[in-house]
């Protein structure tokens, strides 16, 4: 835990850096976003994920970004362009796969999806680990399905007191500035419709 | 290993200030950061194009905005009270907040809705909701003030409000919350099957725009967030989105989310408009306020009402259909041709669209998908005809231009997207700052949208000013829409929560706005039409005085005689005829606010001395060189004095 809390001050202050020198308070860098290029270029520096804030409780975002066991998520995360909507007012849910769970993948399926021609395939898969909601696990027992971001259900099993979420198990739970981050041991495959 | 990991974040970190600091330097290649500020640059004493009326939410007012500038020019108090004028406590504005709960003098006001001819708009009255204690407000576009506030029986949590048909004939209140009808000591778990959610149809005169509940329709008790009249081929039907149709009691984020699938509901109202003009409909009792503030009277006066008319849906068959709609959607939007519905569902992806005609043809081959408690659901391949597949998260409203785009906001997402209708095609998309809740760009809920302007209004501020502590104004940005991509200009703090806004061309409103009201068409009670009338009067231990105010001095301005006890009204009469003069009033220890007369304008104070002495009355508002000698005093003596009551000015 405390290696989690040193990596996560690093990276926050990474991340005021970031702020700080990415000329946030210059008033021109919007204007200069307009230009009639791809527009998703914008949302890297700007939004809600780059705001400086060490008073409130980190959100799922930073949580996510502090963990030295989520690096493959994180890097996900960034690479589909997804920092703005995690660390929106939600609430949000986020189950958070291992990188061991991304490890057990068939081999080059990480690389694969990080592709930047796989972005879409990559964000619908995440967007499958995020849930509208916040619900410890043990209120998790109460439901037979999920609604998530992607637009698809996610089915929930209990089974010998576990909380499966498409047939991923909640190992651990964090309560998040915006919600809740539930790790989990697989990760979560969307049905194919 | 995880060092290497490290490292790669550390570079992530690094890319991130390269990306942040290429920017800028982009931008001085190119005129586009300067052509942004001149786009929003007003000079002085230059006016902007457009109005915008931005609703206040849990300020229970209205603000009213320039665009492009983003300057606040007034706040026009409607369900609050507002120490600035005086509005809610002057006598005669106290009764526009009655209601049958006595007198509330606060609300979350919503949804702001620009009068319509034709389906344009036609700039005479700007229509708002009270969120929480069911009312509908008619502001006037002249004078700005409210003129008419009418409660809404049977009804909570009006928020499905205040939407008006093309032509200004109605103006449409559906219920967030479905309630006993009427109401009455039940368990609460028995609501599924015996509450009921009123949409309320409330008629507008068209000379002078007074409001009449004509007939409220019990639907079944789902929620009602948000509707949109019918316009052009659709004119005469108006769509509802639903949420809750599960018809939970507790804890709605999970209970009302179970249904893949929820409602628009389509009703025809002119078809019920003619069932109720043939005596149709059930005359129930109710007890609801209908407040009217007289332009020529200066006063407000409320009527309790006893009755309204109720209509069962299953009693007028045709009238009343279910679109199915996924995921509890917010926004139900029609676009200006009045073909598309479209629904956003708040917790998708996507945004779904159904078809008018469509849906016409589905109701004519009976294309069925079941019902619900009698009212017939329509298949949702039959009536829909297409789907936004956006990219972006939850979806909540859609405006549009008059080049056949839509413009829908994502509120997890935070980001404005524009598409095509017809193709559904994405054709732009640009973050807002932050969580952006409804959008507004002038007549872009009508037939003529104004394209030149959006304004995004903000759920969440946080880094966007200088900070304020915990609490921030929420932020709007405003974009050009006029070329192929959206691009920002410009970003301003409002005022309150403003959950909509209603704008239109500046052009519209500008010549109507009154300057003053006529000192000889004063028709006030009290009113002291020259200072000669000038007068205090004395009626047990009511005591009226009849004060009239110029430039810099009120008549009468010393005033003996009253004693511990009395209830003392002062009706100030303003003599001023020149645009923006007003006076204002107020004295020491008076329970209420100051009041603000406008030239022409009588408003009356009420004052209970409490303490023997002399005590001193002043003009508030700084009205002339010599305001600061705008005074007076007021002798009060003890209960069982015997001074004479006088008055007098410059004795």
């Amino acid at each position: 835990m405390k290696t989690i809390s040193t990596l996560k001050l690093i990276l926050l202050s990474l991340l005021a850096l970031a702020v700080f020198t990415g000329c946030k308070n210059d008033g021109k860098s919007e204007a200069a976003t307009t230009s009639p290029a791809a527009s998703t270029s914008e949302a890297k520096e700007q939004g809600q994920a780059f705001i400086e804030d060490d008073e409130s409780v980190p959100n799922v975002l930073q949580i996510a970004i502090g963990s030295p066991d989520h690096t493959t998520l994180v890097a996900a995360v960034q690479a589909a362009d997804l920092e703005n909507a995690l660390v929106n007012a939600g609430p949000l849910m986020v189950f958070a796969p291992t990188n061991a769970a991304f490890d057990a993948l068939p081999a080059g399926t990480v690389d694969d999806l990080l592709k930047p021609e796989n972005k879409d395939a990559l964000a619908n898969i995440l967007k499958y680990h995020v849930t509208p909601g916040n619900y410890s696990k043990e209120f998790l027992m109460k439901f037979k399905k999920l609604g998530q971001a992607n637009d698809q259900s996610v089915p929930i099993e209990v089974k010998d007191g576990e909380v499966y979420v498409g047939g991923a198990r909640i190992v651990a739970s964090i309560n998040a500035g915006n919600g809740i981050v539930h790790v989990v041991d697989k990760v979560m495959l969307p049905p194919s419709e | 290993m995880k060092k290497v990991k490290y490292s790669m974040l550390g570079l992530l970190g690094l890319s991130m200030i390269f990306i942040g600091c290429n920017d800028p330097g982009k931008s001085s290649n190119g005129a586009l950061a300067s052509s942004a500020a001149e786009k929003v640059y007003i000079a002085p004493g230059q006016r902007d194009s457009y109005y915008a009326f931005l609703s206040g939410g849990y300020s229970g007012n209205l603000t009213v905005y320039g665009l492009p500038s983003g300057r606040m020019f007034k706040e026009i108090p409607v369900f609050s009270q507002f120490p600035t004028s005086g509005y809610g406590y002057s006598e005669e504005t106290k009764p526009m907040l009655n209601t049958s709960f006595g007198f509330v003098p606060w609300d979350d006001l919503h949804h702001p809705d620009i009068s319509q001819t034709n389906g344009e708009l036609d700039g005479r009255w700007i229509f708002v909701n009270g969120n929480n204690t069911p009312r509908i407000a008619r502001v006037s576009l002249s004078t700005f003030e409210t003129e008419e506030i009418i409660e809404i029986p049977n009804s909570a949590g009006n928020h499905s409000s205040s939407f008006i048909t093309e032509n200004t004939e109605y103006v449409v209140a559906g219920t967030r919350f479905s309630v006993p009808v009427p109401q009455r000591d039940m368990p609460i778990n028995e609501y599924k099957g015996n509450f009921k959610g009123a949409l309320s149809f409330i008629s507008v005169a068209p000379d002078n725009g007074r409001l009449n509940l004509e007939f409220q329709i019990l639907m079944p008790g789902f929620n009602y967030d948000l509707s949109r009249p019918g316009r052009a081929k659709s004119h005469g039907w108006f769509f509802f989105s639903t949420y809750n149709t599960e018809e939970a009691n507790s804890l709605l984020e999970v209970m009302a989310s179970q249904n893949d699938k929820d409602f628009i509901a389509a009703v025809n109202w002119m078809k019920i408009e003619e069932y109720v003009k043939n005596g149709g409909g059930t005359k129930m009792p109710a007890n609801y306020a209908h407040n009217v503030y007289d332009e020529e009277t200066h006063t407000g006066t409320s009527t309790m009402k006893k009755e309204v008319i109720t209509v069962d849906p299953t009693d007028v068959p045709g009238a009343f259909y279910l679109l199915p709609t996924p995921k509890s959607p917010h926004g139900c939007d029609v676009d200006p041709s009045g073909q598309y519905i479209i629904g956003s569902g708040k917790l998708s992806a996507d945004i779904t669209v159904h078809s008018f005609d469509k849906m016409m043809a589905a109701i004519e081959g009976k294309k069925f998908d079941g019902e619900a408690y009698g009212i017939p659901i329509l298949k949702f391949e039959e009536v829909m005809a297409g789907t936004v597949k956006s990219g972006g998260l939850g979806p909540l409203h859609t405006e549009f231009d008059d080049k056949g785009n839509a413009y829908t906001t994502f509120f997890i997402s935070s980001e404005v997207v524009k598409w095509n209708v017809g193709t559904w095609e994405v054709l732009d998309r640009k973050p807002t700052y932050y969580s952006v809740g409804h959008l507004m760009i002038p007549g872009g809920n009508s037939r003529k949208p104004f394209s030149k302007y959006l304004v995004a209004m903000n759920k969440i501020t946080k880094d966007r000013y200088l900070p304020t502590g915990p609490e921030m104004e929420h932020s709007a940005q405003i974009y050009d829409i006029s070329g192929d991509k959206m691009e920002l200009l410009y970003d301003f703090p409002t005022h309150g929560e403003p959950h909509y806004a209603a704008g239109c061309p500046a052009e519209l409103l500008e010549p109507r706005s009154k300057k003053i009201y006529r000192l000889d068409e004063n028709k006030h009670k009290y009113v002291t039409s020259s200072p000669d009338q000038a007068r205090v009067e004395r009626n047990g231990n009511e005591v009226h005085v009849y004060m009239s105010t110029i430039r810099s001095h009120f008549t009468p301005d010393n005033i003996e005689g009253i004693k511990v006890g009395d209830k003392v009204y002062f009706h100030i009469t303003n003599h001023e005829q020149d645009f923006d003069v007003p006076h204002g009033f107020s004295i020491i220890g008076q329970n209420t606010s100051e009041i603000l007369v406008m030239p022409g304008q009588t408003k009356t104070s009420v004052w209970e001395p409490k303490q023997v002495g002399v005590w001193p009355f002043y003009c508030t508002d700084f009205c002339s060189a010599l305001h600061q000698e705008m005074q007076g005093y007021v002798r009060v003596s003890p209960a069982n004095a015997n001074v004479e009551l006088s008055w007098s000015l410059g004795e």
